[in-house]
This record gives structure tokens, C-alpha cells and sequence, in this order.
């Protein structure tokens, strides 16, 4: 396991992703909790609590994307005509949540229907997020270095459960997101909501990862075949405590801690999947290192990404910063 | 009918591209004016620019949302639907979209919050150097992505590697390929434009509403000042362009010229309509001699027609070249507006003639139709090629069948369409509010969280009638 330029690219892209998940996750999740908004106003507060920094945790579905292109090329081409459908949907379901943030606010007559755009958008969207997962996991098939299945390979009932277990992640990290974000009313709502939703989610991460295992016997072998690989059992275990905290400290009423052990969750989630599927970045049989790029390539944009990932990380956590605190529903911001 | 998946494909490709670039270049322009509106605030405090940042920042919104979730479908569909093409160019193109991520988009998305919703957070001058920091990232985004268009109409400082693949050789050969310093220059200016003209446009309406109006005033006579001087700089620039694609890029310059033989002396056409199966000339009115003064600075220098390129790899003439037509014809109708515009000026009559105004309103698109004819000039020109000279278009799509990209044309076409229509409307609502009726009271009850409070309600319509009038 030589730490050579195609694994640094592959670990970066998998915290790209995670850092996606995490930070996009609850904004998505707020517009998929947007149904329980009791009126205008209270769904004025929701979006007000991501308006400043959704835009920049898209970014990093964009370098997701990007980055795939640049780093892993084959796999770019091949897994992107493979999720073509889901794919087309999500990108159009993101365009319409997307632009709600700024048209819901320019118009009366319409905000309903960009309300809606934007409940729907952002489920649609977290749902085709899900069923790619699932898909990914499952594999697909490939000849001669191109997609060579069929156009609904990514429909299985196993695709449809990750979908709907994205979507109820996601709506606990927003639930969880709301209630540090706003106070009164739709804080005593989402507080109690995030109880339901997490179980939910929880259930159903459970049956996506026992589902996994099922879909290739090198995964099982992997995670059942002791040896070195207990130590990946770790993974399971941490996000076994991490439930447990959530749940713990979710039922006591506590704001900051659930939601931060919701985001644990999540991220132990990622490296579970990577620990199944490593070293296949093109399930079942296509390794990173042969979907990489060329050396010099990634060479030339690791400079730029060691340097320029933390300058990033260091202006977005400071927007976050400017914009800390509970999102009055009277002032806004002031 | 037999759909072309491949035909398909292109179309898909080139309407989600150009519903695209509108919005980069717009916020492009606008990002710069607003942070020359803050800078000018902040060096004058005159109250009028604090007006005019204000008036403009909820349209910067919209139209920078719109880029976003536009922008994000592009770097998708790369993947989607030009597999070959993706893998192919991957080691060369892949850095240059990385390093726009890395260093433009991330500055942009970071910075846009506070930009928006910052005033009275943080200080004055942390916010101007939000602004700063946004229109910055806009002209970072451009130079990335036009290094990367540029590497693709000529390929340079590459070899093909041992996977077939285009491998750089030198990074700085790649980003700075023969065409991009021009094409990079031709955008923005073209970008700034295109913004003075709308900006132009609403300080005219505003003008016409009320003669009296200083941000009317203001925004009319900054955008005034722009075509003066841009609008003949860019004719200078596209010049030089051009000269660049001669070079370059033969069979695309003999389309926008409508040059099919090679000759001495050859004319210039006005207008007329190039039959691309006879390879010829037809209806045209030329002025004799006039193209080889263009092109060679000398009347009776060659020029290289499309007779000496095979037929096959011909882009589509009739389309190209009048695409150029469109382009130069706005372009010279904005220099036409900047010398009236001058005359006027001079004799300090610039806000008295209502003929201006009229014309200046009725200019509104024409810098962001002209960036469009001018994409299609260069991409359509590029053609039968993606990597000019080296990879066909029809060997590089995806190999997804017809009912699968008329199915995602039909839902672009659909959900873009209606995005669209809705967000040129609310922009258009914003550009034709009273400034100085907005930034008092009522606004500050409007948008997001931009200002004080958050209760759109009853102040929208207020609003929208004391603006539309």
C-alpha cells in the first residue's frame, strides 16, 4: 500500500466528498424539512439559517466533481454515464432549490411554487445522492474502458433503500442544524422531530450497511475474514457510539453535541463505504490507481491543493463564524 | 426520424453552455462595478454610490445563483456526455478545472455570504474587500476555464502519452496556449461590456422616468463612459483575435469571412449567404479588396480560402459566419452609441437628449447577445473538432443512446426555460426600481437577510409598483 500520488488523490477526494456530505447534507435537509414549516414566515427562518453559506458547501460538490475528472478520469467518464439519469435529475433538482433561495424572496405571488421547488429540489436531489451511492456500491459494468450496462442498472430495490436513507440523513442534519440555528417555535418542532428522523436514520444506515455486504463476496470476505481486518470493525463500533451519543444527549434537549455527533455519523459512514470498496473506484473491479491520471498531472495539482485546502478551510469556517448564533426571525441577521 | 445521439449530445451541450455564460459574464461585470461602487463610496462617501451598491447587490444575487447552479450541471456533463473526451484531455484540462475550483470558486462562494448579508456585521472595509475578493474569483474563474476552451482551439506544449492521452509537457506552455491571452482579453472586456450596457440601460429608464435622478445619472454617464472607451478597445482586441485565429485556426477564419477560394485581393463581405455544398459565395455585397486589408494589412495580400482544407473538416460556414456578423454588428453599433454618447458629453448635453436614453434602454441585451454569437463563432468554428486539429467531435460523446439524451435535453430545456423566464423577470423588476426610493425604508424591509429586517411581504408590492411605475 505504497502512499504514491493516486492514493493521496484518492483520500483527498473521499474528504472532498465527506466534507460535502456533511456540510451540503444539512442544507439539503433543510429544504427537505421545509413540508414542516407552519407558514411563510417560519420558512423564511429556514432558509435564512443556510443563506449565507449554502452556495459555498455546493462548491464542494463541484470539486467532487472536478476533482474526479481530474484525478480519476476513467472513473469520471464511466460512473457518471452510468448514474446518467439519476445524475441529470439531481443536477436539475440543484438547479431548482438552488435558485429558490434567491427567488422565493423576489416575488409574492409565487413564493409558494419556489417553496415547493425548493422542498422538492432538495428531496429529489438527496434521493438521487442516495441511489447513486447505492448504485456505486453495487457496481457497474464496464468493457474496454467504457460503461457497458444497461440504462436502469442503477434501479434495484438496494438503490432505492440508500436513497431513502440519504434523504433521512440528511433531514436529521438539518433538523439537527435548525434547532442550534433558530429558537421558539420551529425549535421546539425540530427538537422533538430530530428524535424520529434520527431513529429513521439510523434504522436505515443499518440495513444500507448490512446490504452492502451482500452485494459482493470480496466485501463480506473483507469485513468477516479476521486477520488484519478486524481493525476495520473500529469503523462499525465508533458509529455504534456515536448513535448512542446522539441519541443520548438528542433526548436530553442538548443543540450543538447531537448535531455534531449526527456529522460523526455521517462521516464514519464514508469510511465505511471506503474500507468495503478500497481499493475499487469503479465497483467491483477497477482500482483507483488504474482510473488515475497521469503522474504529472496530479503532481501539478497537489501543490495547489495542499496549499490552497487549508486557506479554504480557513475562510469558510470564518464566514461560518460571521454568521454564528440564532437566526432572529424578526431581524434576520441584525 | 432518426435522432443523432451524437447531434443530440452537442445540442444538449451547447444549450446548457450558452443559458450558462450569460450569467458568469454578467456577474463578471457586475462584481467589478460593485466593488468600484463601494471603493467610490468609501473614498467620497457620496451617498449615491452607497445607493447604487445597494440597488444593484439583490440583482448580483440572483444572476451569481443562477451561474452557480448552471455552472455546477457543466462540470458534470463533461463526464455525462463526452466520456473519450473527458479521458482523453483529462491529464491536460483536468489541473486547469481543478485550479479554477481551488482558487476561484471556493474565493466566491466564501466570500458571497458576506458580501450579501455582511453589511452591519463587519466592518466597512472587511465588507469592500468581500466585495473585492468576489470580483476577483469571477476573473480567476475566466482565466481558468478560458485557458482550458483555449487549449482546445490550440493545443500546445503536449505529447500523446503511452494510454493515448494528451500529457503536458510544460504547464506554462498549456495555460499559456497561443489563443488564450487574446480570448481572455476579447471576454472580459467583452464581460464589462456587456454589463455598462445594462447598467447603461437602467440608468437611461431611470432617466426617463425622472430627469432629475442622481443615480440615474451616475449609472448612465459610468456606463457612457464605457463605451467610449471599451467599445473601440475591444474592436482593437478583437482584432488582434483574429489575426491569432488566421494563424491558428485557418478553416474557422475563412467561415467568418466567408472566404472559400484562395486569392489576391480578396473583398470583404458585408452580408450575403455562403452555400457550404457549392463552396461558394452567394447574394453577397463585398467591397473589393477590403477582406485582404483586414487580414494582412494589404490590399492585395492572399487569402487563404477553405479550398485549400478538405471539405470535410469544414465547420458549418453559413452559421459562423453569421454569428460574426451579429457579433461585429453590435459591437460597432455599441462604438456608434459611445461616439454619440462623446459628442454629446462634450457639449454637455449627455442627460438632456431623450433619443440616447431611448437607445440606450433598447441596448440592454446587446452586450450579453454579442458574447453569445461570439461563443458561437469560436465553437461552432472550432468544428468538426473538440481538440482543434486532433480529436473529432462525433469521437468523443458518450456512448448514451438517442432516447436517453432527448429524454435529459427535453427536462433541461424545460426546467432551464422556466428558470430562466423567472429570474430575468425578478432581475428586471430589481433594475427598473426607483435607487433612491429603495434605500430608504422600504428596502431595507425586502431580500433575504441582506439588510435589517426579513419581512418581504407587503414591501414587494410597494416595490414592484413603485418601480415598474
Amino acid at each position: 500500500m505504497a502512499f504514491d500520488l493516486p492514493t493521496i488523490w484518492a483520500v483527498l477526494i473521499c474528504v472532498a466528498l465527506t466534507a460535502y456530505v456533511v456540510l451540503d447534507g444539512f442544507d439539503l435537509g433543510i429544504g427537505v424539512l421545509f413540508w414542516f414549516g407552519k407558514d411563510r414566515k417560519e420558512r423564511d427562518t429556514m432558509m435564512n439559517t443556510v443563506a449565507p453559506v449554502w452556495d459555498g458547501n455546493e462548491t464542494w460538490l463541484i470539486l467532487g466533481g472536478g476533482g474526479l475528472f481530474a484525478a480519476f478520469p476513467l472513473a469520471y467518464s464511466v460512473l457518471l454515464t452510468a448514474f446518467y439519469a439519476p445524475l441529470i435529475a439531481m443536477l436539475l433538482a440543484l438547479v431548482l432549490r438552488g435558485v429558490a433561495f434567491e427567488f422565493r424572496f423576489r416575488t409574492e405571488r409565487w413564493k409558494p411554487y419556489w417553496s415547493a421547488a425548493f422542498f422538492g429540489g432538495s428531496t429529489v436531489a438527496a434521493f438521487c445522492q442516495g441511489v447513486m451511492v447505492g448504485a456505486f456500491v453495487q457496481g457497474v459494468e464496464v468493457q474496454d474502458g467504457v460503461y457497458a450496462g444497461g440504462w436502469f442498472d442503477w434501479l434495484t430495490p438496494f438503490t432505492l433503500v440508500t436513497g431513502l436513507a440519504l434523504v433521512a440523513g440528511y433531514a436529521l442534519l438539518g433538523a439537527g442544524w435548525l434547532v442550534i440555528k433558530t429558537s421558539g417555535d420551529i425549535h421546539a418542532r425540530m427538537a422533538k422531530l430530530r428524535i424520529p428522523l434520527g431513529i429513521a436514520a439510523i434504522v436505515l444506515l443499518g440495513g444500507v450497511s448490512l446490504g452492502t455486504l451482500y452485494q459482493d463476496a470480496d466485501i463480506a470476505a473483507r469485513w468477516f475474514g479476521g486477520g488484519f481486518y478486524i481493525l476495520l470493525w473500529a469503523i462499525p463500533a465508533l458509529t455504534g457510539l456515536a448513535a448512542i451519543g446522539w441519541l443520548a444527549t438528542a433526548w436530553r434537549g442538548m443543540e450543538v453535541t447531537p448535531f455534531l455527533c449526527s456529522l460523526v455519523m455521517f462521516a464514519l459512514a464514508m469510511a465505511g463505504l471506503a474500507a468495503s470498496l478500497y481499493p475499487n473506484l469503479i465497483p467491483p473491479d477497477i482500482s483507483y490507481r488504474e482510473a488515475a491520471n497521469a503522474d504529472g498531472s496530479l503532481a501539478f495539482m497537489l501543490v495547489g491543493a495542499l496549499v490552497l485546502l487549508p486557506v479554504i478551510l480557513g475562510y469558510t469556517a470564518y464566514a461560518y463564524w460571521i454568521f454564528r448564533g440564532k437566526v432572529d426571525p424578526e431581524h434576520g441577521y441584525h | 426520424m432518426d435522432l443523432d445521439p451524437i447531434a443530440l449530445a452537442r445540442i444538449q451541450f451547447a444549450f446548457t453552455v450558452s443559458f450558462h455564460i450569460i450569467f458568469p459574464a454578467f456577474t463578471i461585470g457586475l462584481a467589478s462595478y460593485l466593488a468600484v461602487l463601494e471603493g467610490l463610496w468609501l473614498a467620497t462617501r457620496r451617498q449615491v454610490f452607497l445607493t447604487l451598491y445597494k440597488f444593484w447587490l439583490p440583482v448580483f444575487a440572483v444572476a451569481f445563483a443562477m451561474g452557480v447552479v448552471s455552472g455546477l450541471v457543466m462540470s458534470y456533463q463533461f463526464g455525462t456526455n463526452w466520456g473519450p473526451f473527458a479521458e482523453m484531455t483529462a491529464p491536460v484540462l483536468g489541473p486547469l478545472l481543478a485550479y479554477e475550483v481551488l482558487t476561484a470558486f471556493f474565493l466566491e462562494a466564501g466570500f458571497l455570504g458576506v458580501m450579501l448579508f455582511g453589511m452591519g456585521r463587519v466592518g466597512e472595509k472587511l465588507h469592500f474587500t468581500a466585495t473585492a475578493l468576489v470580483a476577483i474569483g469571477t476573473l480567476i474563474s475566466a482565466f481558468w476555464i478560458l485557458s482550458a476552451n483555449s487549449w482546445m482551439q490550440t493545443p500546445a506544449a503536449f505529447h500523446i502519452d503511452a494510454d493515448g492521452r494528451f500529457a503536458p509537457d510544460s504547464w506554462i506552455g498549456v495555460i499559456f496556449n497561443p489563443s488564450f491571452p487574446y480570448r481572455f482579453a476579447h471576454m472580459t472586456m467583452a464581460a464589462y461590456l456587456a454589463t455598462a450596457f445594462l447598467v447603461g440601460a437602467a440608468g437611461a429608464w431611470r432617466l426617463l422616468k425622472d430627469k432629475t435622478s442622481a443615480p440615474g445619472k451616475v449609472m448612465f454617464a459610468m456606463a457612457a463612459l464605457m463605451a467610449m472607451t471599451a467599445a473601440p478597445l475591444q474592436l482593437v482586441i478583437g482584432d488582434l483575435h483574429g489575426l491569432n485565429t488566421q494563424e491558428h485556426q485557418p478553416a474557422k477564419l475563412a467561415a467568418m469571412e466567408g472566404h472559400f477560394e484562395t486569392r489576391e485581393g480578396a473583398p470583404f463581405y458585408v452580408v450575403g449567404w455562403p452555400d457550404q455544398e457549392a463552396g461558394e459565395m452567394q447574394a453577397a455585397i463585398a467591397i473589393p479588396k477590403l477582406g485582404s486589408l483586414i487580414l494582412h494589412h494589404s490590399l492585395n495580400a492572399e487569402v487563404t480560402g477553405l479550398d485549400s482544407i478538405a471539405q470535410e473538416d469544414w465547420p458549418n460556414v453559413p452559421f459562423v459566419f453569421w454569428s460574426f456578423r451579429v457579433m461585429v454588428g453590435l459591437g460597432m453599433l455599441m462604438i456608434l452609441y459611445g461616439l454619440c454618447a462623446l459628442v454629446l458629453g462634450l457639449r454637455k448635453k449627455l442627460f438632456e437628449a431623450r433619443w440616447l436614453q431611448g437607445w440606450a434602454v433598447a441596448m440592454a441585451p446587446s452586450g450579453l447577445i454579442a458574447i453569445l454569437a461570439g461563443w458561437f463563432v469560436t465553437e461552432a468554428g472550432r468544428q468538426p473538432y473538440v481538440v482543434y486539429g486532433l480529436m473529432r467531435t462525433d469521437e468523443a460523446a458518450s456512448p448514451i443512446g438517442a432516447p436517453g439524451v432527448a429524454g435529459s435535453l427535453l427536462a433541461f430545456v424545460v426546467v432551464y426555460l422556466t428558470v430562466f423566464v423567472a429570474g430575468a423577470f425578478y432581475m428586471i423588476r430589481l433594475a427598473v426600481r426607483d435607487p433612491e426610493g429603495v434605500t430608504g425604508k422600504r428596502e431595507l424591509k425586502k431580500g433575504p437577510i441582506r439588510s435589517a429586517g426579513v419581512e418581504p411581504g407587503p414591501a414587494q408590492k410597494g416595490g414592484e409598483q413603485g418601480g415598474a411605475g
